[in-house]
This record gives C-alpha cells, sequence and structure tokens, in this order.
C-alpha cells in the first residue's frame, strides 16, 4: 500500500516499490507476472522484513508518528459495532484530544478512552496533536467513574506526544488533572485494559494508562519523556544527532518494556508498520481486547484490584544497601 | 515527565547548595539585598527583606517542621540503580555517585516518622538539591513504604516536594511507572481514611506534581514557589508563548483554585497541626 508520508529510513524500501509499480503498469494484463516482477516482489518482502525487524529506536518513534498509523477513532471504524460518543467533561469543554464512549464489540461491551491525534491537518489542529488538556482527563475520569458505577470494562487506546504544554492547559490545572486521574484508575472496581497504539508520551499517556492489563504495539513507543524534550536537556540540544542518541538511551521501545515487566504484552504490527494494513492492525488488536476482557472478567473485583496494586506496586529498581559494619558504601 | 527547567532559581547562586553556604553575608536571587548570613537562618531561611523562601535542605526542613529530635528516619538503606544503562554526556552511574558526594543522601528523598507539636506523622520530603529533587525509583519506593506505613499505623502523612527534575529521565519508564505506583498507595492510603498533606515548596513541577504532590487531602504551598506540569521551555518548544510574569507560582495556583492555602514556611509547623487536629477521627 503506497503511503503519503515516506520514512526517510525505508528509501531502499520505497524505490523498490516504486519499480515494482511502474513494471506492474506495463505488464497489466498479462496472467503470469514476469521473472522480474517475481524477483522484485520476493526481494521487496526480504528487504521489510528485515529492516522492520530491525528498527532503531529513533526509526520506531518515526514509525509510530506516522500520519497514516491507525488513531483511536480509526480502530472506534474498524473494530467496534457502535460507538457512543460522550463529549462533555462538565466543567469547561470537549477536549477532541481525548476521546471517549460507550462501545460495543461482538458480544462485549466496554467504555472506551483514546487520544487522538487527527490525520489532516484541519484534524489534527482540532485535536491539539493528540495533547489533550485538563478538561480532557477530567471526561475521561467521569466517564470511567460512570464504567466503573455499572460494571462496564475500560479499554484506554493510548497515543499522545504528551498533554498540552500551555497556558490554558496550565490555568487549568493538568498536573492536577493527571494526579487526580492516577488516584481514580488505580481504584476503579472494573476491569481496566491500556494499549499504547502509537505514542506513550509521560503524564499525558500514564494519566489514561493505569490499568489490569498495558499492551503496546510493537512499533509503538511508551517514555517518561518524549527523545526530544530528552535531547534538549542532557544534550543541551535537539537536533537530528542528539535525538537518535536520546531514543536509544531511553530503552523506551516495545521489547524494552517487555523485558522490564512495564507491558504485558506486545502486540505484532503488520510487516511495514500499522499504517501499511491498518485493518490488520485492527483485527490483532480485536483479537487481544476480547481475550483480555474475557479473562479479567472472570476476576471479582477485589482480586482484581489487589492485582492491579501489585503490578504497579513492584515497578521499579533499586537496590537494598546492605548493612556495613566497618565501611559504608552510601555516605 | 520531567520539567524542562532543570535548574531554576534557586537559593543563593546558580548551583543547588546544600543549606545556607558559608560567609558571613548572603545575597538574596529575588531583590538582592546582602543579608547577614545568621539572620536568615534565625528566619527560617527566608529572606528578611523581599520574604523569598530560599531553598531548604532536606534536614533543615524537618528540624524546622518536626518537634526536636522526634525524627526517626526509614528505608535510608535504599539506594539507586542504573536500569537503563543511561548514558549521555555521562554515565547515570557516575551522575549518582557526584550527586552522593556532593549532598551526602543516597537518593533524593528522607521519609520517615516524627512528631509535631506531640502529633504523630509519617514524613516525606524530596530535596532538589539530590539531581533537582527527581523521583526515580528510590524516591517512589520510599515515598510508597511511607504512605503504606501511615496507612498501617494510622498516622497521618505529610509529604513535602521540592522537585524541579519531576520524573527522573535517567531511569525512563520506571520512574514515570512510579508516579502510578505513589498514586496507588496514595489512593488505599485515602481509603483507609487517612489524612494527608501535602505541602509543595520550589520548585514542584512535571511528574511530581502530576502525582503525589497534588494528591493531598490538603493542598499547601510556600509563598512564591514554582509549581507547574511544563516547564517553561517547554512551553516555549511547543507553543512560542512567552510566560507572563507569576506564571506557575503559589499565588498563580492559589487564584486558579488549585491550593487551598499558601503558608509563610515560618507557620507551617502550626499550622499543619491545626489541620491535624481538625481532621482528627
Amino acid at each position: 500500500m503506497a503511503t503519503t508520508v515516506r520514512l526517510p529510513f525505508e528509501t531502499d524500501i520505497y524505490e523498490l516499490e516504486d519499480l515494482l509499480l511502474k513494471l506492474e503498469l506495463e505488464t497489466d494484463g498479462q496472467p503470469d507476472p514476469t521473472e522480474k516482477i517475481r524477483r522484485i516482489r520476493k526481494e521487496l518482502a526480504q528487504l521489510r522484513k528485515h529492516k522492520y525487524s530491525n528498527l532503531s529506536p529513533w526509526e520506531t518513534v518515526l514509525v509510530s508518528r506516522h500520519p497514516d498509523r491507525p488513531q483511536t477513532m480509526d480502530y472506534v471504524k474498524l473494530v467496534l459495532d457502535e460507538f457512543v460518543e460522550l463529549h462533555g467533561d462538565r466543567a469547561f469543554g470537549d477536549d477532541r484530544a481525548l476521546r471517549s464512549g460507550f462501545a460495543q464489540m461482538d458480544d462485549q461491551r466496554f467504555l472506551l478512552v483514546g487520544h487522538q491525534k487527527g490525520h489532516t491537518l484541519n484534524e489534527r489542529r482540532e485535536c491539539m496533536y493528540g495533547c489533550a488538556h485538563p478538561e480532557g482527563y477530567r471526561k475521561a475520569i467521569k466517564n470511567m467513574r460512570l464504567a466503573a458505577k455499572y460494571k462496564l470494562p475500560i479499554v484506554s487506546l493510548i497515543d499522545t506526544p504528551g498533554a498540552f504544554p500551555g497556558i490554558g492547559s496550565e490555568e487549568r490545572g493538568v498536573a492536577q488533572l493527571i494526579a487526580t486521574a492516577l488516584l481514580e484508575m488505580s481504584q476503579l472496581p472494573t476491569p481496566i485494559i491500556c494499549v499504547v497504539i502509537g505514542e506513550g508520551g509521560s503524564g499525558g499517556a500514564l494519566g489514561i494508562g493505569i490499568g489490569d492489563k498495558v499492551a503496546i504495539l510493537e512499533h509503538a513507543y511508551y517514555s517518561v519523556i518524549s527523545p526530544e524534550g530528552c535531547a534538549g536537556i542532557l544534550w543541551k540540544v535537539a537536533n537530528e544527532q542528539t535525538k537518535p542518541l536520546a531514543a536509544a538511551a531511553l530503552k523506551f521501545t516495545a521489547r524494552d518494556l517487555a523485558k522490564f515487566g512495564i507491558v504485558d504484552e506486545v502486540l505484532p504490527e503488520p510487516l511495514g508498520g500499522a499504517h501499511r494494513d491498518p485493518k490488520g492492525m485492527a483485527a490483532t488488536l480485536k483479537s487481544y481486547l476480547a481475550r483480555s476482557l474475557r479473562e479479567l472478567q472472570s476476576k471479582n473485583t477485589s482480586e482484581l484490584l489487589d492485582a492491579r496494586y501489585a503490578k504497579f506496586r513492584n515497578m521499579g529498581e533499586y537496590q537494598k544497601m546492605q548493612p556495613a559494619p566497618t565501611t559504608q558504601v552510601v555516605a | 515527565m520531567p520539567a524542562s527547567d532543570p535548574e531554576p532559581s534557586l537559593a543563593f547562586s546558580g548551583r543547588p547548595k546544600r543549606g545556607v553556604p558559608e560567609g558571613l553575608w548572603l545575597k538574596c536571587p529575588k531583590c538582592k539585598s546582602t543579608i547577614f548570613r545568621k539572620e536568615a537562618e534565625n528566619r527560617f531561611n527566608v529572606c528578611p527583606e523581599c520574604e523569598h523562601h530560599f531553598y531548604l535542605p532536606a534536614a533543615d526542613r524537618i528540624r524546622q517542621l518536626l518537634d526536636a529530635d522526634s525524627f526517626e528516619e526509614w528505608f535510608n538503606d535504599i539506594i539507586p540503580v542504573d536500569p537503563l544503562g543511561f548514558h549521555d554526556r555521562i554515565s547515570y552511574r557516575d551522575r549518582i555517585d557526584l550527586e552522593q558526594a556532593k549532598t551526602q543522601m543516597p537518593d533524593a528523598s528522607v521519609v520517615g516518622r516524627g512528631y509535631i507539636r506531640g502529633r504523630g506523622v509519617v514524613v516525606g520530603i524530596t530535596d532538589f538539591a539530590f539531581m533537582a529533587g527527581s523521583m526515580g525509583s528510590v524516591v517512589g519506593e520510599k515515598l510508597t513504604l511511607a504512605a503504606e506505613e501511615a496507612t498501617r499505623l494510622s498516622l497521618p502523612l505529610i509529604f513535602v516536594s521540592g522537585s524541579g527534575g519531576g520524573a527522573r529521565m535517567q531511569e525512563g519508564i520506571f520512574s514515570l511507572m512510579q508516579m502510578a505506583k505513589i498514586s496507588a498507595a496514595l489512593a488505599r492510603y485515602d481509603k483507609s481514611g487517612g489524612l494527608y498533606i501535602s505541602i509543595l515548596t520550589n520548585p514542584t513541577m512535571g511528574g511530581v506534581a502530576a502525582s503525589f504532590a497534588m494528591q493531598g487531602d490538603i493542598s499547601l504551598a510556600e509563598p512564591g514557589a514554582l509549581i507547574g506540569f511544563a516547564g517553561k521551555r517547554t512551553i516555549w518548544n511547543t507553543v512560542r508563548i512567552e510566560l507572563p510574569e507569576g506564571f506557575q507560582t503559589s499565588e498563580f495556583l492559589l487564584q486558579h483554585g488549585f491550593l487551598d492555602r499558601i503558608v509563610h514556611r515560618k507557620n507551617l509547623r502550626t499550622e499543619v497541626a491545626r489541620i491535624i487536629d481538625f481532621c482528627e477521627k
């Protein structure tokens, strides 16, 4: 599938694709593809496979930000049978960067919350590029409480560069609303499934990110800070040299997070990334959600909440200093 | 989400220092007055001319807030590791060593139990001097343990935050998850009926602001503290807006409804004790 935006590290792939398309057009109507076409197809498949099984962390970031990558509202169309959006936060407005509503998927019902970045320029402006304001988190909290009241499970799709950094966002207490969301989500008496579908940008991601299960798509990332932000602080300048360095240092790829025990599962993406085959990606996501919902709904609430507490309680790496009678390890 | 201003205006010079540095005289970074050091110390490390609240090390905070010699430190055997093998211009390992040597602290937090005018409390403090008071696994674990102990002992809980760095990026995703971990512990503490008083001091930013610092039953702040989510630089880089005077200060937050009270350092002890009495069961 041809994409509108070409990633810089895929030059070889695009060249072959263009060549293949040209040849296929030339030989249009012939019953059998020529030897050359067969060879290029094979080469292309190998090249894609090689590239995408060895993406660098920075390349992963680029894939996760690809404008054609499926977003929450794409999955709404591809995965759900019905979606009843609930717009308001009952205090300030309707944050288009964070969507929420009742969802029906086959015989399963749940409440969906998810970031939306938008695909076209107008959509992106409306959605603030997926950066939610305090009202987005307030809306999410309100709807998640409602879900818990009726024992509806919650599915959270995370895809944000971060919560919106700006004057209005600060004036209306973005830190406060994320803090409140964290308190709430750790205690909501209903199953919560979180999937990082694109960018897991720090507090803005975690603000809808506490759940009984946390999964991530193969080429998504989840980080305490954006590679740009990290490069700007630790390397003093964010440029084409330092951003990849920061991306590598932060160890935020799906593979790393699985190794660290931060995510429970990595959902494989279609070859070449989710944007190459949104339907294929949606099918994988759907089967994961169906399976996880069934699994979590068989648990009773106190069991669920204890396991959720233990899950996050165990995160963190530190050492216990050995009592040293003669020399102290740390002054 | 670390705020991107790792070193906001601190006490006496550009560099964070522990306590009032040596020397008889000081210059206030706010009003530029020359102050007799002893006088500042006698006034809770507050400028006698302009009431600017200087940086206060954790040890001095404990002395000011708690009854004399009542503090029993807990969990100070928990020390940082380098889970990512993080390396920027210097390695995180080396950075930890440098910060430990500079501050004589194992990491950025101190927790324990003490008394405020005879009332038993559990206290946790983040100290700006150690890596800008940023929250990594050690801060997360110690504050979580403190919240769990406060739950077990049914004692009021007081966290004093001074964290310019927010979540510590050198520990990557582990730092972000500390926000979730502490929040979960505080939610349980809340459910058990515990009183949590959060005291925000200069600066409280990023992931610290967006988790435990803003989860108090009562939110207090010292005057003039920088409190917010995104740092000045992050906002500039994103929306190219210069922030107005007084943006993200305690006074700004009070005005917008995100604080219960602004309390001068000299009155903190009394106010906290009073609040505990009101909330006694």
